[in-house]
């Protein structure tokens, strides 16, 4: 499902992001990617999004050749990507159903199925009595769940969280990571990129862990290596 | 849960959508449509002020060039058919509005009512100017008046030609200076008006970058991100320009009617346009710039953060 063959990203200052990294996710997976701050998990997620091409080597998502997509196709294939982001880039100036509609207004989606698709989502991720709610009236938690909401509501086969828990306090960070783990059960491949070593320790999943753009270990359930 | 179906052609609700987006848009970001309307309407309302006195300025300069005559005289004994062919040979030139032929006793009845009122009596029923059958020929424009005088002069059965050249020559050399004038300050004007305009779009669009990079993190295509922001900036540019239109249409007229009123030996010399002959032009003129800068302002812009 998600393969990186030799894969490397220089930017124009400094060392390499990422250095030959090679690897392979199946579909179903439930990974998370750990490692100090510039050790690349962010410049991985940044591929896999293509909103960075690679400076060497090849990734393949979805059996597409990422780097090769034209700016045209670009759209297209980040519509199979659900994503959440750690700040949850919610739309601030549109309530909770407007925002998760909005990720179904773009794949075009006929209002009537929206109707019926958004309330379905948003009781999914706990937030069905909310749906009239601004970004700014929800906690933390609740703002990611909504950013999950409108990830999941076109159901990609692939999810990337990129820090989903960074911003919220351990009851809200579990929460979200128990319906990370609902959705993947669900058929879902997850990937999560995340400093939580609670989490990671406790929930048993594939670890890879990236030091200074290389990885350095990848285990399945695997725990939090702190020294490399 | 269940895989749900992936439209991927264009939909007439998409469509809505974005045409609705586009007006939500404006009353979300509210100050910054009532500053980007405000300079546009500025802008435009300056535009529009100098374009109407420019125009009625260059109207009234025309209307003294159409009064311009050159007269042709014709040659003692001349037969009737002849000074109609010299009429219509006159009427084919390029440079000639409209001529009109004066006969001897037309000219003179109009010298006697000019210059000798009662004491024409003694002249009883005699024309003393039995020669004076002329053609007043009108041109289109006054700079044209010598090639059209050197043409008449060689016709067969021209005995004289008068003109007025130093008329012709200042009116003709006021029309040019209002001209290239006119020219220059629309054009500074203009400039000045794409630059703030599209300075205050821009501002208003960066501002929502953030908003353009979720968007496009989504999936969202470079049309359905664009679309609203442009609808956005041709409504905004649309209302900036009717408003300053709507004032101007109504100050117009008071003010000719007061010039009217308070000058009235002027306005028996000059006379003024009407509202609806400036606004023939001034208004597509105002419309299109103002939907165009919102236009290619919004256009521009958000395609310079659109590329994530």
């Amino acid at each position: 499902m998600i393969t990186l063959e030799n894969v490397s990203k220089a930017y124009s200052t400094g060392a390499p992001a990422l250095n030959n990294v090679s690897l392979k996710i199946e579909a179903g997976e439930f990974v998370f990617v750990v490692g100090d701050s510039g050790s690349g998990k962010s410049t991985l997620i940044k591929l896999l999004l293509r909103e960075l091409l690679p400076t060497s080597g090849k990734i393949m998502v979805n059996d597409i050749d990422v780097a090769s997509l034209r700016h045209k196709q670009i759209p297209k294939y980040r519509r199979k990507l659900g994503v959440v982001f750690q700040d949850f880039r919610l739309l601030k100036d549109r309530n909770v159903y407007e925002n998760v509609a909005f990720a179904q207004r773009i794949v075009q989606t006929p209002t009537k199925e929206i109707k019926k698709n958004v309330p379905s989502i948003l009781s999914t991720v706990g937030l069905a009595g909310k749906y009239k709610a601004k970004p700014k009236q929800l906690s933390g938690g609740e703002q990611q769940r909504v950013a999950l909401a409108r990830a999941l509501v076109n159901n990609p086969p692939i999810l990337l969280a990129d820090e989903p828990t960074g911003n919220l306090d351990p009851k809200n960070s579990w929460e979200i990571m128990k319906l990370l783990e609902e959705i993947n059960e669900r058929g879902t491949t997850v990937l999560v990129v995340t400093h939580n070593r609670e989490i990671v320790n406790a929930m048993k999943k594939r670890v890879i862990t990236m030091n200074k753009g290389v990885i350095v270990n990848d285990e399945k359930e695997g725990t939090y290596i702190d020294e490399i | 849960m269940t895989r749900r179906k992936v439209h991927t052609s264009m939909r007439f609700s998409t469509l809505i959508y974005t045409i609705k987006q586009g007006i939500v848009n404006i009353f979300r970001n509210k100050w910054y449509s009532l500053a980007s309307m405000a300079t546009i309407s500025a802008c435009l309302f300056m535009f529009g002020i100098f374009y109407s006195l420019v125009a009625n300025f260059q109207y009234i300069v025309k209307e003294a060039q159409d009064g311009v005559a050159v007269t042709v005289f014709f040659d003692e004994g001349i037969s009737d058919d002849r000074i109609a062919e010299i009429g219509s040979l006159i009427e084919k030139r390029a440079e000639v509005s409209h001529i009109n032929f004066v006969s001897a006793d037309a000219a003179w009845e109009s010298f006697k009512d000019d210059y000798l009122g009662e004491y024409a009596d003694g002249f009883g029923d005699d024309n003393p100017l039995p020669n004076s059958a002329n053609y007043e020929v009108y041109l289109n424009d006054v700079s044209m008046q010598d090639s059209l005088v050197t043409y008449v002069e060689s016709l067969d059965g021209v005995r004289r030609v008068n003109r007025s050249e130093v008329t012709a020559n200042t009116l003709s050399g006021m029309n040019k200076l209002i001209g290239y004038a006119s020219a220059g300050i629309i054009i500074i004007l203009l400039a000045v008006s794409i630059f703030l305009i599209s300075n205050t779009v821009t501002i208003g669009i960066s501002v929502r970058k953030e908003e353009i990079n979720i968007m496009k993190y989504i999936g969202a295509t470079d049309f359905f991100v664009r679309a609203p922001f442009v609808i956005e900036g041709m409504l905004i540019g649309l209302a900036g320009s009717v408003l300053p239109l709507a004032i101007i249409y109504v100050i117009y007229n008071n003010v000719i009617a007061y010039v009217s009123t308070r000058f009235s030996m002027l306005s028996q010399l000059l006379k003024f346009l009407t509202v609806d002959q400036v606004f023939q032009v001034l208004m597509p003129i105002s419309l299109i710039i103002g939907i165009g800068i919102g236009f290619f302002g919004s256009f521009s812009t958000v395609r310079k953060h659109i590329r994530v």
